[in-house]
């Protein structure tokens, strides 16, 4: 079964649009989760991660900081 | 051995790739990211062609046209060293080492740290070089902008309307920067400025929860749970070693982009071009390539 992929991000990050680019492009469904919103969603990214910078992906459980492009083909077996 | 090694893919290094994968010559691209500093451009309007893009946006055109060509690549690769022995260039990175004929520097800038203790420590734990990526994570807590420039003062701006209170860290007795955002700045209650003070700690737990500053001979500690770094930027030219550069350590170049040693180019913000600027260093990044080209031609 597929990976479940979320991403932690803010409207504003220039390499969350990345991510999220590169997410669409390899055809990889995933929840976006826009932290500007909601002091929730901030503190559970701040929680997983143990940092304060975004882009955050959680990739089935495995927690990737910043648009690491090597990690996260890695992690999604691509 | 390769005819050019083009190190950096900002909007210098991959004009100039484009360039050099036109003209066919043998060429490798040594990378940290893509896109460089455009990446984390906000709203661009004066690319010519675009009457409005943002830096992302822009990127993934860059990455599109340069992709079209049969290139290698090597991304998330840094240059720790480039030399010139005898014909040819020699560039060390964190992963191997390549060997060209010729090189194009377009390594572009990055923010200038402050070197203090926690600074390192706390980065990304509440202290960050982006407030346009990071600042929403900030919100109803207080922050401090360290730097007294056009980027502390945009910082700043943006903290506002997130951020409790925003303290601008000023090294200088009055706030630089353009006459309209300063302005705003001064006449926002959220913002507290402090002149004539630096910063000389960074102190947290886990995250950040205080600065320490010295201000008129004294210290003192600021409670804050955000801290942004805006004190400017720096060439990334460390590796180049042998090359004369300015003051601000920015490559010297002449009007054909050649550096003091035959044969390595530069081009884009790493170089002492006036206007740093994206369509500036594309273009510097084409006249760079013309001349490495001409070069191979005549040795």
């Amino acid at each position: 079964m597929a990976k479940k992929v979320l991403v932690y991000s803010t409207p504003t990050c220039p390499y969350c649009i990345r991510a999220e680019q590169f997410l669409a492009e390899n055809n990889i469904p995933f929840e976006n989760f826009d932290i500007s919103a909601g002091r929730q969603k901030a503190e559970e990214m701040v929680q997983k991660s143990g940092q304060m910078g975004v882009p955050v992906l959680d990739i089935g459980g495995e927690i990737i900081v910043g648009f690491d492009k090597e990690k996260i083909k890695e992690a999604l077996g691509l | 051995m390769h005819d050019l090694i083009i190190i950096g893919a900002g909007p210098a290094g991959i004009t100039a790739a484009v360039y050099a994968a036109r003209k066919k010559m043998d060429l490798l691209i040594i990378t940290k990211d893509i896109g460089g500093q455009a990446a984390w451009s906000g709203d661009i309007e004066n690319y010519t062609g675009y009457q409005f893009i943002t830096g992302p946006e822009l990127t993934v055109k860059f990455e599109e046209h340069l992709r079209k060509y049969d290139i290698t690549l090597k991304e998330n690769e840094e240059v720790t060293e480039l030399k010139k022995t005898d014909d040819i260039v020699s560039v060390k990175t964190n992963k191997g080492r390549y060997e060209a004929r010729t090189a194009i520097i377009a390594s572009g800038k990055k923010s200038k740290e402050l070197n203090i203790p926690g600074e390192k420590e706390f980065k990304n734990k509440g202290l960050t070089y982006c407030a346009t990526c990071d600042g929403p994570l900030f919100s109803g807590k207080d922050v401090a902008v360290i730097g007294g420039g056009n980027s502390a003062l945009d910082a700043a701006l943006q903290l506002i309307n997130i951020a409790k209170h925003v303290y601008i860290i000023n090294i200088t007795s009055n706030l630089g920067g353009d006459a309209i955002m300063r302005q705003k700045v001064q006449e926002s209650k959220m913002v507290i400025v402090l002149n004539n003070a630096q910063v000389i700690a960074i102190l947290g737990d886990n995250m950040v929860n205080a600065i320490k500053i010295k201000r008129e001979g004294k210290e003192e500690i600021l409670s804050v749970q955000g801290i942004f770094v805006e004190i400017g930027l720096i060439p990334n030219s460390e590796f180049a070693k042998d090359i004369q550069k300015n003051q601000f350590a920015e490559i010297k170049v002449n009007p054909y982009n050649e550096t003091d040693i035959p044969g390595v180019f530069a081009a884009g913000d790493v170089t002492d071009v006036p206007e740093k600027q994206i369509i500036i260093a594309a273009g510097e990044g084409a006249k760079a390539c013309l001349s490495a080209f001409r070069y191979l031609a005549q040795h």
